[in-house]
């Protein structure tokens, strides 16, 4: 199915979100959509697939003008979306998610509905069990899900937004050669990314947006330069290590610390965290490293052992006795832990500034507001609310609400879902921080990053930690191997922290 | 000029829901048997035809003032304090009590009232810290820890009427015996309203007003009520500002009981809160829990109660007609927000 964009136009609040989109995609085609974050990618691809409608502009099916207002409507038209988080039902089966959605009689029809799954599922050579609960898959086996479900409801034209990130290489692999196959049947796929190497490796032809405009459009062969200018406006380059500012001076210890979660136990960590270091948290999702961090910030209890923070005994006082010895914690969820919906960039600095009498003195916090978001690049407005606010601009208001005086500053996935751009800049702001003494733990699934930016690394795997290494002396390949369970014993058989004080 | 049209649109969508609300009443007079124009017409008579019936309507005006400023605290806060009614309740056990205990003392009258209606306040607050301490501690969602204090807080007025505080002799639902009227709130000259429980009301809101416009105080109580999680990250203390609404909302239900017993009814009676507690929820999300809008909507509000007294006297219509203006008003103006949010879905 050929789509044609005609003249879209988008606002959230006061931001611009799509400002007259206008191109079209030939049937048959894989089309990237390249963008940094905040570009208006997701918001164009909502528009199409109906759960947001635009403020004006047209979209043609096959020369033909299409009237979708509701994901429903899109479905009918043939247009289906697979989210960046993919929107199932987590504690149902496998098939009873195929089914949903599927419009028909009360009482659906299990076996049919099960031969069809097996018999697309055997087509594309999926590995996907319908009778497996959906919470127990990966998020690659959940997106092959989404790609039967959308298939069997008649799906001609594919969305994907992000669907690249949290799966393996071969699951990514495995994704491309789908995708391609639905492709050459004759279906559309539309793959939105901010990863220039997948794009790249995938897409037939290539529109790139830069701040919801339309900055340029690009069939093979692809000129990276060319491409990373049209997203940024610049080329960029990625930085050289930033020096490590580490003294002397210790900021935080743990002696003999251990956290019981119902999954797992952390026993025996000992660790010494001096001013200015940076210290990456390295291991798969769940292995440990979200404990840790909230024990350090005193958001999960330990039961054993000491947390000196500045020379301190603080263990076992709540957060904000941990607040108030200049430690912070910045959450994952941006939304959910970090900002407050409802509330302006303007009222989280009142917030979180200094606050003198009873009276909130407006006019003044305005302007340090207005400092503040040009400061820190934000694109936005004292009065902009934060849930109006892309992903990335959110990161940096949440990052400029740090206080001044901190001494450590602990981080969840700082740089999750974030261009190359925003990243940078984002680290450069923190090594500031070290620079003037503090210290940094941070957890990134990103292995590269972590290694970008730390002085030493942690890795964790199932509730085992290990000692802190020099991250200079150690590649992606290692920690690969390390995070995944293996080589353990080799790198760590003489140190303290090993197999032996292993939980379970 | 967008703008402009916005405002208009809004303003087109709120007539709509006034004029739906309009119909469903006339609906329900018109199943009665009545003349809907003229039950209006009545209404209005009930509630401004007179000198005397304009002073019963503000004297009603006042709880409801106190109910709903009370409530826009709990509200910022995130809260639904459906508790309101018991606080308001407690205000007036506590009143009658510390009057009870003072009426024969030696010390001046005056001082007594204020001792009283301090004590109603208190009476108040602390009923509605019980809520929050069950719904903090306890975990027992406010709703529903308030419903049960509700029941508790009426159950206990008809004990103390016919129990311990009963009039000589024997209890009646009447209320308690009656205090001397030194011990009244001073009113004005053949009327029943008093201008000091105007002033404490108009005072009341002004200062819920300014406490959730314009200082720290408020802006963080609205930070914990849009997202606990994040404000706590953010270094609110969280529990304590919600305990801190509860007790606020409830020393403002707590001063709206005291004034029914100083200055309306002299006495504590079993249905002494008059719903005012329920009304001022409807009035708070009404007005989308907007202070500005206090004064006004509950004025019209107790003059719909105010006025349908009026209503079995001349058209043998039962007086909850009232109540269901009031409902099908709130209904509708919630349902007309409903389907505008749907019609320009952003």
């Amino acid at each position: 199915m050929e789509i044609e964009f005609r003249n879209i136009n988008k606002t959230f609040g006061t931001v611009r979100a799509n400002i007259g989109i206008h191109f079209s995609i030939p049937a048959g085609t894989i089309q990237g959509i390249l963008g940094e974050n905040g570009a208006g990618k997701s918001t164009l691809m909502k528009i199409l697939s109906g759960y947001i409608l635009p403020d004006s502009g047209e979209i043609y099916l096959d020369g033909e003008l299409a009237k979708i207002e509701n994901p429903a409507d899109a479905i009918r038209y043939g247009i289906g979306m697979l989210h960046q988080d993919p929107l199932d039902f987590p504690p149902m089966k496998a098939l009873d998610n195929f089914m949903i959605g599927k419009p028909g009689s009360l009482f659906p029809a299990r076996r049919e509905a099960e031969r069809a799954f097996l018999e697309l599922r055997d087509q594309f050579g999926f590995t996907v069990d319908p009778n497996s609960y959906v919470d127990s898959m990966t998020v690659g086996e959940r997106q092959q899900l989404e790609i039967l479900r959308l298939l069997w409801l008649g799906v001609r034209v594919f969305i994907l937004d992000e669907p690249t990130t949290g799966i393996s290489a071969q699951q990514k692999e495995k994704l491309f050669l789908t995708l391609r196959r639905l492709a050459d049947n004759g279906n559309t796929v539309v793959f939105v990314s901010h990863k220039l190497e997948d794009v790249e490796a995938l897409c037939d032809r290539v529109v790139v947006l830069r701040r919801g405009e339309l900055a340029g459009q690009m069939t093979p062969p692809y000129d990276t330069d060319r491409l990373i200018e049209m997203m940024f406006g610049k080329v960029i380059k990625l930085d050289e290590r930033l020096p490590c500012s580490a003294t002397d001076q210790l900021v935080l210890r743990l002696q003999n610390v251990a956290i019981d979660d119902y999954r797992l136990q952390i026993r025996n960590v000992n660790l010494e965290v001096r001013c200015g270091e940076v210290i990456g948290l390295a291991g798969m999702e769940g292995s440990g490293q979200e404990l840790l961090l909230r024990a350090c910030a005193g958001l999960v209890r330990t039961v054993g052992g000491r947390v000196i923070v500045n020379g301190k005994d603080l263990t076992g006082k709540d957060t904000h006795s941990f607040m108030r010895h200049g430690v912070t914690f910045m959450p994952a969820s941006r939304l959910e832990e970090g900002l407050i919906p409802g509330l302006s960039i303007n009222e989280h600095f009142i917030l979180t500034g200094e606050q003198k009498g009873v009276f909130i003195k407006r006019d003044k916090a305005k302007s340090y507001s207005q400092n503040k978001i040009s400061e820190y690049s934000i694109r936005g407005f004292p009065e902009s609310r934060v849930e109006a606010l892309s992903g990335g601009n959110q990161q940096r208001t949440l990052l400029a609400l740090l206080k001044e005086e901190l001494s450590l500053i602990l981080l969840e996935h700082p740089t999750r879902g974030l261009d190359i751009e925003s990243t940078i800049y984002i680290w450069s702001k923190l090594k500031e921080r070290c620079a003037k003494g503090a210290a940094i733990l941070f957890i990134s699934p990103d292995l590269e990053e972590i290694l970008q930016y730390s002085d030493r690394v942690i890795v964790f795997f199932s509730g085992r930690v290990s000692p802190p290494l020099d991250a200079t002396l150690t590649n992606v390949d290692q920690l690969g191997q390390l995070i995944g369970g293996k080589g353990w014993e080799e790198i760590f058989e003489k140190e303290q922290v090993g197999v032996s004080n292993a939980a379970q | 000029m967008q703008h402009n049209e916005k405002r208009w649109q809004n303003l087109g969508f709120q007539l709509g829901a006034v004029v739906l609300a309009l119909l469903l009443t006339s609906l329900v007079i018109l199943a009665a048997g009545a003349p809907p124009l003229d039950a209006y017409k009545q209404l209005l008579k009930g509630a401004f035809g007179t000198k005397m019936n304009v002073a019963d309507t503000v004297v009603a005006w006042v709880p409801l003032l106190l109910a709903t400023s009370g409530l826009l605290v709990t509200f910022a806060a995130g809260l639904w304090n459906i508790g309101v009614e018991g606080q308001i309740i407690l205000g007036s056990i506590f009143t009658t009590g510390v009057l009870k205990l003072l009426q024969d003392s030696p010390l001046p009258p005056a001082f007594i009232i204020v001792l009283a209606v301090l004590g109603g306040m208190l009476g108040g607050g602390l009923w509605a810290v019980l809520a929050g301490v069950l719904k903090t501690f306890g975990g027992v969602n406010e709703i529903f820890g308030g419903l049960g204090l509700n029941f508790i807080a009426t159950s206990m007025t008809i004990w103390l009427i016919f129990g311990p505080w009963k009039r000589p002799g024997v209890g009646s639902m009447s209320g308690t015996e009656p205090f001397p009227e030194s011990l009244w709130l001073p009113t004005l000259p053949g009327l029943r309203l008093s201008i000091w429980a105007v002033m404490l009301g108009i005072i009341a809101l002004v200062v819920i007003y300014f406490l959730l416009q314009g200082t720290y105080f408020g802006l963080k109580l609205k930070a914990v009520g849009n997202n606990p999680r994040a404000a706590f990250l953010l270094g609110i203390p969280t529990w304590q500002y919600m305990l801190l609404s509860f007790f606020l909302c409830g020393l403002f239900a707590g001063l709206a009981g005291s004034l029914q017993v100083v200055a309306v009814y002299h006495r504590l009676i079993p249905s002494i809160s008059s719903g005012y507690g329920y009304l001022g929820l409807m009035v708070a999300m009404l007005i989308n829990y907007q202070a500005f809008w206090v004064a006004p909507v509950a004025f019209f509000f107790v003059a719909l109660n105010i006025g349908s007294i009026q209503l079995p006297i001349a058209l043998k219509l039962d007086s909850s007609l009232s109540g269901v203006i009031q409902g099908s008003l709130v209904l509708a103006v919630l349902v007309v927000e409903g389907i505008r949010h749907r019609l320009l879905r952003k």
